[in-house]
C-alpha cells in the first residue's frame, strides 16, 4: 500500500538569470510502514524533497500523491490541514516555540484542529510520558537538553496520529549517544506503530537504522537500496 | 479553526513578553482615548451649560424693547424711550399669527417690607401670561390672574428668594407685604428658577400686576407704556416668522417710514443662544476630531509594532504552520494581539480621560460633561483601529511560505 507517490516531481529555484534545478524529475513511492533515510550532500536536493514531501513548499512540476491525494491541487488552507493530520515534523533544530511549555509545545498542533482544552492537555501529558518526559512537561525548550528537546518535538510530531513522520537531520545537533536514543525511538515507533519515517541524514550510522536508503545527487535519485532489517 | 480563547491566551503571552515594548504601544491608544473623551467632555460641559440657559430664560422666546432716545447727538440705551404700549403687546398677540403668547412687563427696583424683615427685589409688573413664557410656575398659591390685571389689584407673586429672605420657613400665602408702603396680598409662590445667563438670581423677584405697577410703583412710566414686551412662539421653527411679524406690526403702528429707523428692538434671545449653542457643538466636534487624530498615530503605533513582532516571529509562524496553522488561525492572533493591545489601551485611556476631565473641571473650572456615548465612541474606535491597523501585519504574517518562515533566522 502506497502512502506516497512522486511522479516527475522539480523544483527548480530562479536566482536573478541562473536556474537552479534542486529536483529534477525524481520519481520514487514510498509504502506504509516504510523506514526510508534520504542520504546525499548538502544541496542533492534531498532538503528540497523532504520540504516537498511535507507540503511546506509546492513543486514547480510534477505529481505528488499523499495516501492517493493529489497535493498540486490543494489550497494553502488545505495544505494545512494535511500537514495538521498527516505529517509530524522533526527539525535538526528542533522548531519548539520558545517561553513555551514543553507540555504546551505539544498540544500546539490539536490547537489547530479544535481539540477541546481538557482532552489536549491529556493526550500531551501521554505524549510526553510515552516519550520518557514526565515531569519535564512545564519547563520551557531552554530548560531542556538537546535530547530532551528533540524528544518533545517527537512527542508533538505524533500528538495527531500522523502516519507519516518527516525528520529533517533529528540527530544533526545532538551528540552521538543522545542520537542513538533518538534513532531508537524512531526505530520503535516505526515497528511497534508502523508509523512511516522519512529520515534525511548524511551520517551513515544514522542511516543504518533505516530499511531502505534513497541517495540523492544534483537533484536526482542515484540509488535506492532495500535491505531486510 | 483555533478556538479564540486560545488566540486570546497566545496574544496575552506574546505582550507579557515584551511589556515594556507592549506598554508604550499602548500609550499612543491610551493617550489618543483619554483625548478624545476629555475633548468630547469638554464641549458637552459647554454646550449643557447654553441649553440649560436657554430653558433658564424661557424656551421660543422674542424680546421688544423700546428704542433708544438721542440727547444732543448722543444716543442713549436701548429702553431709553417709552415707545412700546400695552395696546402694542394686545395688537402683537391678535395680529401676528406666529405668536403664540405675549406678556408685557415693568420693572423696578424697590424694597419690600414683611413685619420687622424688609428685602430690596426687583418688582415685576406683568401679566399672567409671563409665567407661561418665561417656562415658569408658582410652587404654591396662584398665579397673578386677568381680573388682578383689570382691576389692578394689590396681589403678588412672590420668588422664592424674596420669600425664604422675608418669611423665613413660614408660610407667606394670605400674608401682606409692603411693596414702596403699598400693602400687597401674597397669593402665590414661585418655583426655584436659579441663576439666568447672566448669573442674576431670578428667583430675587416680585411679580405684581402690570396695571397695579404702573399706578402705584413704577411710577416713571407714561399711562399705558411698558418697558418690554416678551413673545413667544410655539416652537423654535416660528421663531424668525414671528420677529418679522413682530417688527412689520409695529413699524405699521408706530408709523415709521420705509427710510426711517425702527423706534422699537426686536432680540430673538433663543435664536441667539441656539446659535451659541451650534458653535459650542462644532467646537466640541472640532476638538473631539483633533484628539482622534492622536487616536489615529496611537493605532499607527500599534501596526508599527506588529509588524516588527511579525518579522521578529517569522519563525514562530514558519512552526505554527508547519504544524497545521491555516491562513485565519495565524491572522486571527495577530488582529486579536493587536485588538488587545488596543482595547487595554482604550480601558485605561476612557479612565483616565474620565478622571482627567474631573480634574480638569476642579482645576480650570469648566464645566465638563463625560457622557456615555463618547465611552461607548472611544472604546469602540480604539477596537476598530486595533483591527484596521492590526490587519496588515497579520494579512503579511499570514502569507508567509511556512518553509521560508521555517528557516528564517
Amino acid at each position: 500500500m502506497e502512502l506516497i507517490e512522486v511522479e516527475n516531481l522539480s523544483k527548480i529555484y530562479d536566482l536573478g538569470g541562473s536556474v537552479v534545478r534542486a529536483l529534477d524529475g525524481i520519481n520514487c513511492s514510498v509504502n506504509k510502514g516504510e523506514f526510508v533515510a534520504i542520504m546525499g550532500h548538502s544541496g542533492s536536493g534531498k532538503s528540497t524533497f523532504m520540504n516537498l514531501l511535507g507540503c511546506l513548499d509546492e513543486p514547480t512540476s510534477g505529481r505528488y500523491l499523499l495516501e492517493g491525494v493529489n497535493i498540486g491541487n490543494l489550497t494553502r488552507d488545505e495544505l494545512a490541514a494535511i500537514r495538521n493530520d498527516k505529517i509530524g515534523f522533526v527539525f535538526q533544530g528542533f522548531n519548539l516555540l520558545p517561553r513555551t511549555s514543553a507540555l504546551e509545545n505539544v498540544e500546539l498542533p490539536m490547537l489547530y484542529r479544535s481539540v477541546a482544552p481538557r482532552e489536549r492537555r491529556e493526550l500531551a501529558m501521554a505524549g510526553l510520558k510515552a516519550i520518557g518526559l514526565e515531569g519535564w512537561e512545564h519547563h520551557h525548550p531552554n530548560q531542556l537538553s538537546g535530547g530532551q528537546q528533540q524528544r518533545v518535538a517527537i512527542a508533538r510530531a505524533l500528538v495527531n496520529g500522523a502516519p507519516l513522520i518527516l525528520a529533517d537531520e533529528p540527530t544533526g545537533n545532538l551528540d552521538s549517544k543522545t542520537s542513538v536514543e533518538i534513532m531508537e525511538i524512531f526505530v520503535k515507533l516505526n515497528r511497534e506503530q508502523h508509523i512511516t519515517i522519512v529520515l534525511v541524514t548524511h551520517e551513515p550510522d544514522i542511516a543504518a537504522y533505516s530499511k531502505r536508503v534513497i541517495r540523492f545527487q544534483d537533484g536526482h535519485i542515484i540509488s535506492d537500496e532495500r535491505r531486510a532489517a | 479553526m483555533i478556538a479564540l480563547s486560545s488566540t486570546f491566551k497566545i496574544s496575552l503571552r506574546a505582550l507579557r513578553v515584551n511589556k515594556m515594548r507592549s506598554a508604550l504601544t499602548m500609550l499612543g491608544i491610551i493617550i489618543g482615548v483619554s483625548a478624545v473623551i476629555i475633548m468630547l467632555a469638554v464641549g458637552k460641559g459647554a454646550s449643557d451649560r447654553i441649553s440649560k440657559q436657554i430653558s433658564s430664560i424661557g424656551s421660543n422666546l422674542i424680546m421688544v424693547l423700546p428704542g433708544s432716545t438721542t440727547s444732543g447727538g448722543m444716543r442713549m440705551g436701548s429702553g431709553t424711550q417709552q415707545t412700546l404700549t400695552q395696546d402694542d403687546a394686545d395688537a402683537i398677540l391678535k395680529e401676528c399669527p406666529a405668536v403664540w403668547d405675549v406678556s408685557p412687563f415693568v420693572r423696578g427696583a424697590a424694597q419690600v417690607v414683611f413685619g420687622n424683615q424688609n428685602w430690596s427685589t426687583s418688582v415685576i409688573g406683568t401679566t399672567p401670561s409671563n409665567l407661561n413664557i418665561r417656562d415658569w410656575a408658582v410652587s404654591s398659591g396662584r398665579n397673578l390672574s386677568d381680573q388682578d390685571i383689570r382691576g389692578a389689584t394689590k396681589v403678588c407673586v412672590l420668588g422664592q428668594t424674596v420669600a425664604e429672605n422675608l418669611f423665613d420657613g413660614r408660610d407667606p400665602i394670605g400674608q401682606v407685604v409692603r411693596i414702596k408702603k403699598v400693602p400687597f396680598l401674597v397669593v402665590g409662590i414661585l418655583e426655584a428658577k436659579g441663576q439666568s445667563m447672566m448669573g442674576q438670581d431670578q428667583d430675587d423677584t416680585v411679580l405684581i400686576p402690570i396695571t397695579t405697577a404702573q399706578k402705584k410703583i413704577i411710577g416713571r412710566f407714561f399711562p399705558g407704556t411698558v418697558q418690554t414686551i416678551m413673545v413667544k412662539t410655539r416652537t423654535a421653527e416660528d421663531l424668525p416668522r414671528a420677529e418679522r411679524q413682530v417688527n412689520d406690526l409695529l413699524r405699521q403702528r408706530h408709523h415709521i417710514g420705509p427710510k426711517a429707523d425702527d423706534d422699537f428692538t426686536v432680540r430673538n434671545l433663543t435664536q441667539m443662544l441656539q446659535v451659541a449653542e451650534q458653535a459650542t457643538n462644532v467646537m466640541a466636534l472640532l476638538l473631539g476630531a483633533i484628539a482622534s487624530v492622536s487616536l489615529l498615530v496611537g493605532g499607527i503605533g500599534i501596526m508599527n509594532i506588529m509588524l516588527v513582532s511579525v518579522t521578529e516571529r517569522t519563525r514562530e509562524i514558519g512552526i505554527r504552520m508547519a504544524v497545521g496553522a491555516k491562513t485565519w488561525d495565524i491572522r486571527l492572533q495577530f488582529i486579536i494581539e493587536a485588538l488587545t493591545l488596543s482595547m487595554i489601551g482604550g480601558v485605561a485611556g476612557i479612565v483616565i480621560g474620565y478622571v482627567g476631565s474631573k480634574v480638569l473641571s476642579s482645576i480650570a473650572g469648566w464645566s465638563t460633561i463625560v457622557s456615555p456615548l463618547s465611552i461607548v465612541l472611544a472604546f469602540g474606535f480604539s477596537g476598530l483601529v486595533g483591527i484596521f491597523f492590526g490587519f496588515y501585519p497579520a494579512y503579511k504574517a499570514s502569507l508567509l511560505n511556512p518553509i521560508d518562515a521555517l528557516r528564517y533566522e
